[in-house]
Order: C-alpha cells, then sequence, then structure tokens
C-alpha cells in the first residue's frame, strides 16, 4: 500500500461491492445489487488504470474488449436451459485468468524474493487452475458431453495425491532454478493443478453436481484473493473473499440438503452401490426396473392413469408441484407453467415445492420455473410447504426421484437414508410424471412407485404433463 | 510485505461480513447469487492489469493478455447473465 488515501478510496470500493450483495434479498435487490458491484467493479478497474502506467495501454484495451464481447453475446443469448453450462465456463474463466496471472508472477520472482508473495501466488496458481479443469470438466458433464457417472478407480486418492506432490515438486523446482528450465518447471506445475481439477471433477458424478459447482465458485474466488495478498491488492483480496464465502455457504447448503459431507460427496464414497443405475439408462438399473413395473398398481396402464390423474386434479383444491433434473432433462418446465395456470385459473391453490439440491446447480429449478413465467412469490422452499404436503389433494411430481424418496425416511443405510425429502407421499393423491420407475441418481428404488395413492404418468415429462392438460407437447 | 496483517484483516473482515450477508439470501435466489460472486471472481483482472506495469516478456505479454480476455469475458458475462436471471423473475 502506498499512502493510505489510497487504502481508504480501496476501501469504500470494497464496501460498496459488500454494499452490492447486501441487496441480495429479492430479485428486484438482486437487479439493483448486481448493478451496485458492478459499477463496484468499474472503480477498480479506473483506479488501477490511473494509479498505474500501462507498459502496452492498446493490447489491455483489445484483449478486454474481446473478451467482454464475447462475455457479453454469450451470455444475452443462451437459452436457460444452458445456464449451468454457461455458468461453469465463466467460473473457470476466472480460475483460469488467475492460474495465468499467478504464472507470469511466478516467473518474475526467484527463491530470494518474499517468501510469503511466493506462497500466495503459489496457492492461488494451484486454486485457479483446479478452479479452471474443474470448470470445464463440470461444464461438459452438465452439456451431456462427457458421462455423468464417475469413474471408479481404486487408485483415485493415490492420483490425486500424486498430482498434488507433482505440483509441489516442480513448484519448489521452479524458484531454485533459472533460466530456460524455469518456465518448463512453471508449466509442469501449472498443467498438473489442471490435471488434479479434472481428476477432481469426473469423479463427482451426476445429482452431485451442485456441490461441485459451488465448491469451484468458491476456489474461483480464494485464487483471486490469494493473488491480491500476492501482489498486495486490497480489492481483490476483499473481492476474492466475498466470492469465497458464497461458495462456502452454498457448498454447506447442499451439502446439507443431501445429509452427507462435502468430503464423501468429491470422493464419491456412497456411489459404489450395486443397484445405482444413472436415471437416463443403465443395465444394472433395468432389472429393478421390471420388478417395479410388474408391482405398480395394475390400474395403471397409461390410459387409465390419464384419465385418473385428470379426475385427480379436477376435484382437487391444492395441488403442489415438484420439479427435479427430469424437468429440465425434458425441458418441460413451460408444460409444467402452463398446467400451474390452468389449475390456477380454475380456482385451486397451485404452489411449487423446490428441494435445494434439484437440479444440478443450486437454484437450477427456480431459474428455469422462472423463465416459464411462474411467479415468484409461488415457488416455495421445502421447509416452508413441507408441512402443508399432509393437506395438500394432490402432488405433482415432474421428474424427480431422490428428493422425494420416502425411503430416506423409512430404510436405513442407504445412500438417503437421512436425507431432507420433501414428504410429497403425505399428499393424497401422488401424480409421478418420470420417465421411468427406476431409481434416482442414489440407486435406491423409490416406493412411491408402489404407494397405491401413486399415478404413474411414465414416459417424456414434457409430453406426460401437455396430456395433463389435455395438450399435445410443443 | 509489512501489509501482511493489514492484507490478511481485509481478507478475515470481508469473509466474515459476506459470510453474515450470504447466508441470508434465499434459496430461490442461488443461481443468480452464484453467476453475481462468479463476476466478482473476475476481479483477478487487476491482478492481469497490474502485470502490464512492468517490462514484460514476449510470454508474459501472451500469458497476460490471454488472462486479460478469460477475465473480461467472466466479468461482463457473469453480470449480464445475473441481471438476466434477476430480470426474468417476476414478483
Amino acid at each position: 500500500m502506498d499512502n493510505w488515501q489510497e487504502l481508504l478510496v480501496d476501501l469504500v470500493v470494497i464496501a460498496v461491492f459488500i454494499g452490492g450483495i447486501a441487496q441480495f434479498r429479492t430479485p428486484s435487490g438482486a437487479r439493483r445489487g448486481n448493478i451496485t458491484a458492478a459499477l463496484a467493479f468499474a472503480a477498480a478497474l479506473a483506479l488501477v488504470v490511473y494509479r498505474n502506467t500501462i507498459a502496452q495501454p492498446w493490447l489491455v484495451g483489445a484483449t478486454f474488449v474481446v473478451g467482454a464481447v464475447a462475455g457479453w453475446v454469450i451470455a444475452e443469448r443462451i437459452t436457460m436451459t444452458r445456464i449451468p453450462a454457461l455458468i461453469a465456463l465463466q467460473n473457470g474463466a476466472g480460475g483460469g485468468a488467475s492460474l495465468l496471472v499467478s504464472l507470469v508472477e511466478l516467473g518474475r520472482v526467484s527463491a530470494a524474493d518474499d517468501a510469503l508473495g511466493i506462497g500466495f501466488a503459489l496457492a492461488g496458481m494451484l486454486v485457479g487452475g483446479v478452479a479452471l479443469a474443474g470448470s470445464v470438466v463440470a461444464a461438459a458433464k452438465l452439456e451431456n458431453r462427457i458421462s455423468s457417472r464417475p469413474p471408479q478407480l481404486p487408485t483415485y486418492n493415490l492420483l490425486l495425491v500424486l498430482l498434488l506432490a507433482l505440483f509441489g515438486g516442480a513448484a519448489a523446482l521452479s524458484l531454485t532454478i533459472t533460466g530456460l528450465d524455469q518456465p518448463v518447471a512453471l508449466a509442469i506445475a501449472a498443467l498438473s493443478t489442471l490435471a488434479l481439477g479434472a481428476a477432481l471433477a469426473l469423479r463427482v458424478g451426476g445429482a452431485d453436481m451442485p456441490v461441485l459447482i459451488s465448491l469451484l465458485n468458491a476456489f474461483s474466488g480464494l485464487a483471486a484473493a490469494f493473488l491480491g495478498v500476492a501482489t498486495g491488492n486490497e480489492m481483490l483480496i476483499a473481492a476474492g473473499a466475498m466470492v469465497g464465502s458464497s461458495g462456502t455457504i452454498l457448498t454447506l447448503v447442499m451439502a446439507r440438503a443431501m445429509n452427507r459431507s462435502v468430503g464423501s460427496i468429491l470422493t464419491g464414497a456412497q456411489l459404489a452401490q450395486p443397484a445405482s443405475g444413472a436415471p437416463s439408462a443403465g443395465a444394472e438399473g433395468a432389472p429393478v426396473a421390471q420388478e417395479n413395473a410388474a408391482a405398480a398398481p395394475a390400474a395403471a396402464g397409461p390410459p387409465d392413469a390419464l384419465r385418473q390423474a385428470r379426475g385427480a386434479l379436477a376435484g382437487a383444491t391444492s395441488v403442489i408441484i415438484v420439479p427435479g433434473y427430469g424437468m429440465a432433462l425434458a425441458q418441460a418446465q413451460h408444460e409444467v407453467a402452463a398446467l400451474a395456470r390452468k389449475l390456477s385459473q380454475a380456482g385451486k391453490l397451485v404452489r411449487f415445492a423446490v428441494h435445494p439440491v434439484a437440479g444440478r446447480m443450486p437454484g437450477h429449478m427456480h431459474v428455469l420455473l422462472a423463465e416459464a413465467d411462474v411467479d415468484y412469490d409461488d415457488l416455495y422452499e421445502m421447509d416452508a410447504i413441507n408441512d402443508d404436503f399432509a393437506t395438500t389433494d394432490v402432488a405433482i411430481v415432474v421428474g424427480a426421484s431422490d428428493v422425494v424418496n420416502p425411503a430416506a425416511i423409512t430404510v436405513a443405510d442407504t445412500p438417503i437414508s437421512g436425507m431432507p425429502i420433501l414428504r410429497v407421499h403425505e399428499a393424497d393423491t401422488v401424480i409421478v410424471c418420470n420417465l421411468d420407475s427406476r431409481p434416482g441418481y442414489s440407486g435406491v428404488p423409490n416406493p412411491l412407485y408402489q404407494d397405491p395413492k401413486s399415478i404413474l404418468l411414465f414416459g417424456d415429462a414434457k409430453e406426460s404433463v401437455a396430456s395433463l392438460i389435455g395438450e399435445h407437447a410443443r | 510485505m509489512s501489509d501482511i496483517l493489514l492484507m490478511l484483516g481485509i481478507f478475515a473482515f470481508t469473509s466474515v461480513v459476506s459470510y453474515a450477508l450470504i447466508s441470508r439470501v434465499p434459496q430461490r435466489l442461488h443461481t443468480p447469487l452464484m453467476s453475481f460472486t462468479n463476476a466478482i471472481s473476475a476481479v483477478t483482472i487487476l491482478g492481469a492489469l497490474l502485470l502490464f506495469t512492468e517490462e514484460a516478456t514476449a510470454l508474459a505479454i501472451v500469458l497476460g493478455g490471454t488472462a486479460i480476455v478469460l477475465a473480461a469475458f467472466n466479468l461482463v458475462g457473469g453480470f449480464a447473465i445475473t441481471g438476466r436471471m434477476a430480470r426474468m423473475f417476476r414478483q
């Protein structure tokens, strides 16, 4: 810090950033907070440019414009169903920037320099590299470019330790050698952080994605904060710390909503279940599915089930809709919203109950339903609505299994035992619009499918929901 | 590095204050919150700018320039998508 006036100005900028976060309570507050923080960001950029002489202003300006235009155009044009992947990629870009900045910083120092600064630059490089590679893998999984099933290698932990050791060794070497070999050592260190991030993210599968995304969010913030200490920039430290806090909170909220520890999610510890078929397909899941189908209520043939479901809805005065990842997968949010509007126009009380880990990122269902024009005040969080299922006529499950699986309460020693669920089974009637009766991501069979109060509309959720309204899916 | 205590103090203070504030963000806004904080994490662009205040090798310029592209993508894209989502929520 050059003098106390500069520090004071920095603290004001930091306070404005915090003011932006403080407004995140309601949608309109979020809009204002977003603008507030963007202004603080502009001020921080202006301060750095004003206080320093940029040696290559045209290059810096041009690269900024390229990144900014690309970021703006993609963010404005992308469809809402692809938002999770875009957010992961944006996060990865931030982590990648931190990785590159620390690389250059480290290339300029030698071991004779300030050890603390070097240590923090190395930490920034490690966390930034993990955030970059982890986010790219996460984005690929969210777009279904690569399988969401985690590879099961008995030596996975050993692999992670070896990569970490490789990073440490190469980093230490880069400080002690000079000349042409130093960039090589730094490059090896950087590549090992990327491999580490990819390995970490590959092992987290399907329904555990919200935890991974939140954790990577925290990492990109921490990378910035570490770089801030390394370069002595207070605004970097504070902004990075905010993101670190936010990502940490989201990670803990998601893990708590699964009743699992962050460690067990990252190591895929509870996923080595014999019957763990992914919701989409899987040979192991098939026998269970047939068994379930055979045991399903005999009256639940498709036309009968549809008639029953329409009848139940016609006679209902209160309805709760529970969306899950299947709704996102089938892109059924518009049909779901149309169904809600129709029921609501018929004078019924219609509400949405959203489990914290429904979908593939924190708040995933809310964004999709908001896009389909569902009113913000109709979206209820688990604790706010769970007691109301018992007094509700019809619960409609759209593409959700684990988060409504009563086995979490009634059966001990399953991967979801003790996980808080939405208690749809307490409603008088449950209409299930899932693809099939295969278990959800956890692999635990769902007793809802055998419950006599359940009406099963298996198949594409978009079509099932549309048929409930009496329309064909668009 | 005589400022280390000040820097760690700022880190600790902002972490605690943000933790308290963000704990009260409703779940319904978790996705916008995430993209919002994502945009803020692009603050690493300040570090990238500072790289260009010293004499730089060609390699450093290429890496630093790439860092600015990535961070600007994260920064502008993050605020844009957050605004888009926040506008989408009807009340």
